[in-house]
């Protein structure tokens, strides 16, 4: 069970969450090629390790922010606002 | 090959079973091969031994970073069955099942199928009406299936609670749909091809590729390094590991697939039966366990363990429909990673690489597409071209926009 510490209600059960995979993912100009779209729209980084993700607290302050986390222990590592950049976990 | 039959059996049985001969050969890794295949699972030995036996080409490799059927082909639910609601994925995967139900006799090998139907419920008018489209999308598609009244159902599953919480208002079976050995299937084409003379390279992880002006050259395993003419990756859960080692991504997210079986207690339930409204299914194992199958925990993991909130789901789901499972201990719980694609439809075929080939995106789904999947990626090495059952799955569809939106590939309603 992850236990996810929301910026805004502290931590909670991951039943309350809903998951919204990579986060730092901008959206390209419509302009870009059909290949840079689809990889925009359908590709993620889906890494073995940390993972920069988005969760939202949905049954709790509905809420959209983000976490580092590793996808093999399950550690979470960092919170921090939707916005921020990724943090530097090498400290 | 040394053929199994019960005079064999009747042999080895009067000699103590001390004359058995080693199923496969332990051999070393080569220098050069034709073709090389990643991952020795269902997949990718199936693929090794079509290529062998119906493309006539035996100087092949399957390299494993574990053990033959170590991964997802020895986690699954063993569920296989064809009552799918696209016409691709119906006529895929009922090519499949058909392939199942001769592989005891073409492989030599008991894969103990057991064809006793997969009943899914419906819960809500709305979700008969769904349903009952379903189930003619599917015998449209040639594959059978029918719908079943409350009453029907009762008589083939008397276990079941019909005025449950979410009371059971109907359902179809596909009769043909079953449930078999799974490592009886990785072990048969294991077996097989083998005798053809198809090296399986167990504990050999491949580190990268060699790739000259785009064309696949060799690879660098933790034996060292090979070259290959062509390869193919079949790799379950890390196929965006593998092909981002290649340079090219993917469009999929590794989930952890959970599972579980009880205590063995006596026979007493000879259908499969599945539900997407609650998100449950279950059967009876041969050797008495209930087979649970459950959902992925939905977000990106590599870990191969379920979390307990959905074992939660799961258990309550089934005790709310079949009570009499209350008194049972779990004796096991676990999960696999699987790669689940935004359409739930398997991405097969060729890459950007050129003879670099993939199988993989199977999600929730790729044990029932073992004997299918290995035919068409056999044909799609062999021809360099896709096999004209899975030119709809290639990865360039994401590009194209050319979707094609298989819920009933994770049994949800469409």
């Amino acid at each position: 069970m992850l236990r996810i510490p929301c910026l805004y209600c502290g931590v909670r059960d991951e039943v309350e969450f809903r998951y919204g995979n990579d986060a730092h993912v901008s959206r390209p100009s419509p302009a870009v090629s059909d290949a840079e779209w689809s990889d925009y729209l359908f590709n993620h980084t889906n890494p073995k390790g940390v993972h920069f993700e988005r969760w939202c607290h949905v049954f709790g302050c509905g809420q959209w922010f983000n976490v580092a986390r590793d996808t093999v222990t399950h550690e979470i590592l960092a919170v921090y606002p939707m916005g921020n950049p990724a943090p530097d976990l090498e400290e | 090959m040394k053929g199994y039959s019960v005079f064999s059996l009747v042999r080895n049985a009067f000699s103590g079973h001390r004359h058995w001969n080693p199923v496969w050969r332990t051999p070393k890794l080569r220098k050069s091969y034709d073709i090389v295949i990643i991952g020795a699972g269902g997949h990718g030995l199936a693929t090794a031994y079509y290529l062998a036996s119906k493309h006539g080409i035996r100087n092949i490799a399957v390299l494993d970073k574990g053990l033959i059927g170590g991964g997802n082909t020895g986690r699954n639910t063993q569920v296989t069955r064809s009552n799918y609601f696209w016409p691709q994925s119906a006529a895929f995967f009922d090519h499949s099942l058909k392939l199942y139900e001769n592989l005891s006799r073409d492989l030599n090998f008991n894969v103990m199928l057991s064809q006793r139907g997969v009943l899914t419920l419906a819960h809500s008018h709305h979700e008969l009406e769904s349903l009952r489209q379903r189930a003619n999308a599917i015998q449209i598609n040639g594959v059978d299936s029918e719908v079943m009244t409350p009453a029907e159902i009762k008589k083939l599953v008397p276990l079941l609670n019909m005025s449950a919480r979410h009371p059971v208002l109907g359902g179809f079976i596909q009769r043909r749909a079953g449930i078999s050995r799974h490592d009886a299937v990785a072990w048969a084409y294991a077996r097989a091809a083998d005798a053809y003379g198809v090296d399986i390279i167990q504990q050999c992880e491949v580190e990268g590729f060699d790739i000259n002006d785009g064309r696949i050259a060799g690879l660098q395993t933790t034996q060292g390094k090979i070259s290959a003419d062509k390869v193919s990756i079949a790799v379950a859960g890390h196929t965006s590991i593998m092909t981002a080692k290649a340079g090219f991504r993917v469009p999929v997210t590794s989930m952890a697939l959970q599972a579980m079986v009880s205590e063995p207690i006596k026979p007493c339930l000879d259908t499969m039966v599945a539900s997407s409204a609650i998100h449950m299914y279950a059967s009876q194992s041969d050797r008495g366990e209930i087979v649970l199958g459950a959902g992925a925990d939905v977000y990106t993991s590599y870990a191969q363990r379920g979390g307990i909130p959905l074992l939660e789901e799961n258990v309550s789901a089934l005790l709310e429909l079949l009570p009499a499972f209350s008194r049972l201990k779990l004796n096991r719980q676990w999960a696999g990673i699987v790669d689940i694609t935004p359409d739930t439809t398997p991405i097969m075929g060729k890459t950007p690489v050129k003879n670099l080939y993939i199988s993989g995106g199977w999600g929730t789904g790729g044990y029932k597409a073992i004997p299918a999947g290995g035919d068409t990626m056999a044909y799609t090495i062999a021809n360099d071209n896709a096999h004209p059952l899975i030119e709809d799955f290639g990865l360039e569809r994401f590009e194209i926009g050319a979707l094609i939106d298989e819920g009933s590939s994770s049994g949800v309603a469409h």
